[in-house]
């Protein structure tokens, strides 16, 4: 039997072992990472050799698609949310020469994340900004990368990730040029929307339904367009029947299909906005039940709740007066057309009359194929109790409700 | 929608004025005590309802919430600890409510053990805001939550009586 000092000093020697290997491995996978990656390049050629990683790109130029595609590598981008849309979307701006991409996620690389695209199983456990960094750095040396592994909505990050958003630009000190949300969640994409609102930060949203059966993409340029709380969530019809969608015991369903076609048209948007060619949606939804893709604008709301968005609709009025008056570009808007019903079927909800009565508001005059995931009735005086004035302090308050 | 108890119990806790969240300095203490009220007459209201089923305290900027909350199930009491960050854009959505001793344990949660609320949870606190307040999150949020998973996780023996499995240790 060994005494415990024997075994210390046994463990001591396995401790330096380890260390010895894990430094020789580190060695081996630098001189190995030194020959496979390329050296960054300076100017993007258009030649078209099998070195050139650009020359695809470039050829865009010389079909007559873009004007410019050099350009691409003086934006910055910043990427919300890394997850199975997020992560694609920063793969393919990363291929296609970006300047700088800045990512912001607070979660970690899981094996449950493996039905999507980009991580990869040996990555389970590391923060996804990281571990994007690391695929992203060694696919394109010539991108940028700043990455932030936080949750945006709190407090003191949310004042961060505003000061990154106005700041961290290609040249230090100048905003990003555009933002893309990626997120799966509604507190983060409200969180997006009033940084982009007080900025004035013209951003794109993204989403795919939690069935994993629809997706959308949205422009949002703020005092313009609608902002995110300018109506109720707007959602692309699936066309299922809600019973049929069994719920139990999941929250989310995903297809690495349904993800990968929504990066893809959200990346397309961008580069078309940045790069400018071709139309760029302002929304573009996608059922995959029916392969539709529905499209429309909708213009910023003057009662929007958020103040920032009023402020900028405000601005964005003045300036459009200002501006003289050459192309008036009407959006056409596509007519609601209802389907015939000859025999007056109706669908009988679960829900009480009186409580549909209460419940439901107006609905947006919205093209076939996309709806608002719910509605907000007119302002009502509140019914029911309200707090009531008090004398106690804040301090009597705390104490009173730890006491009980 | 919620069950006739749940609407009952929310229908008592009073309603909240001030439309204030976490960045607005000048309203946020008003909006806090508010919350604070709403929350002790809800305690109050439970305890004279023998349903007293949970405690919240908040740090001193009433930013990050953290209490315990606790079911009965076959006269045995099962307790958690909860917590939660009030996010930037409260009280326009709610926060995300964690109980992250059993994340892992039930697929109706996010990563770091965030609650997976129903479909009817968002719009109802849409269309309620800003008058809805913590107590309300909790009774139509968390409230609900528990009553349908733990005594499934018990049911699968995901969560164990602490005293039980005390026993079962020193047998």
């Amino acid at each position: 039997m060994a005494t415990v000092e024997e075994l210390k000093l046994r463990v001591r020697e396995l401790e330096n072992e380890l260390i010895k290997c894990k430094q020789k491995q580190c060695a081996v996978e630098d001189a190995q990472n030194q020959e496979l990656h390329r050296p960054k390049i300076d100017k993007m050629s258009a030649e078209v050799v099998d070195s050139n990683p650009y020359s695809r790109l470039m050829a865009l130029k010389r079909m007559g698609i873009v004007d410019d595609y050099e350009k691409i590598r003086t934006f910055t981008v910043a990427v919300v949310g890394v997850g199975g849309v997020g992560s694609v979307t920063a793969e393919m701006l990363t291929r296609c020469g970006i300047g700088k991409l800045l990512l912001f996620d607070y979660d970690k690389v899981e094996l449950a994340n493996m039905n999507r695209l980009f991580f990869q199983p040996h990555q389970a456990g590391l923060s996804k900004v990281e571990a994007a960094e690391h695929t992203l750095r060694n696919i394109n040396p010539d991108v940028s990368f700043e990455t932030h592994n936080y949750n945006i909505t709190t407090m003191e990050n949310f004042a961060h990730f505003m000061e990154r958003i106005s700041h961290g630009g290609l040249e230090e000190g100048k905003p990003v040029d555009l933002l893309l949300s990626c997120v799966d969640n509604f507190e983060a994409r409200m969180a997006i929307n009033t940084a982009c609102n007080e900025l004035g930060q013209i951003w794109m949203e993204s989403g795919v339904s939690e069935n994993a059966v629809s997706g959308h993409i949205q422009l949002i340029i703020p005092g313009e367009t609608a902002c995110f709380a300018c109506a109720p969530p707007l959602v692309v019809a699936a066309n299922i029947d809600e019973k049929t969608l069994k719920r139990e015991g999941v929250c989310a369903a995903s297809l690495p299909t349904t993800m990968g076609v929504v990066a893809g048209i959200l990346v397309q948007n961008v580069l078309k906005y940045l790069l400018k060619f071709g139309t760029v949606s302002y929304y573009l939804g996608y059922n995959a039940m029916q392969d539709f893709f529905p499209t429309m604008a909708m213009k910023a709301n003057p009662t929007c709740n958020d103040r920032h968005c009023r402020r900028q609709q405000e601005e964005y009025k003045k300036k459009e007066a200002e501006r003289p008056k050459v192309e008036v570009v009407q959006e056409e808007e596509e007519a609601v057309v209802h389907e015939d019903n000859d025999w007056g079927i109706e669908l009988v909800s679960e829900v009480t009359d009186a409580e549909l009565q209460a419940a439901s508001g107006t609905v947006p005059d919205l093209p076939e194929g996309i709806t608002v995931a719910y509605t907000i009735p007119a302002e009502t005086a509140p019914c029911g109790d309200t707090v009531e004035e008090t004398e106690q302090s804040l301090e009597d308050l705390m104490a009173q409700m730890r006491k009980l | 929608m919620a069950d006739e108890a749940t609407r009952q119990a929310v229908s008592q806790i009073p309603l909240l004025k001030t439309h204030a969240g976490p960045r607005d300095r000048a309203l946020w203490p008003q909006r806090l005590k508010e919350e604070y009220q709403a929350l002790i007459r809800f305690v109050e209201q439970n305890k004279g309802a023998d349903n007293d089923w949970f405690r919240l305290e908040s740090n001193a900027d009433g930013t990050r919430w953290t209490g315990t909350c606790w079911f009965i199930h076959e006269l045995l009491r099962y307790e958690f600890r909860l917590e939660f960050d009030i996010p930037v854009t409260y009280p326009v959505t709610a926060p995300e409510v964690a109980v992250p001793e059993l994340d892992g344990k039930t697929a109706k949660m996010y990563r770091g053990g965030k609650i997976c609320l129903t479909d009817h949870f968002a719009p109802l606190w849409a269309r309620n805001a800003p008058r809805f307040g913590l107590a309300h999150l909790m009774a139509l949020g968390l409230g609900p939550w528990l009553a349908v998973e733990v005594p499934d996780l018990i049911s699968k023996g995901l969560v164990v009586h602490k005293e039980q499995q005390r026993d079962a240790a020193a047998e």
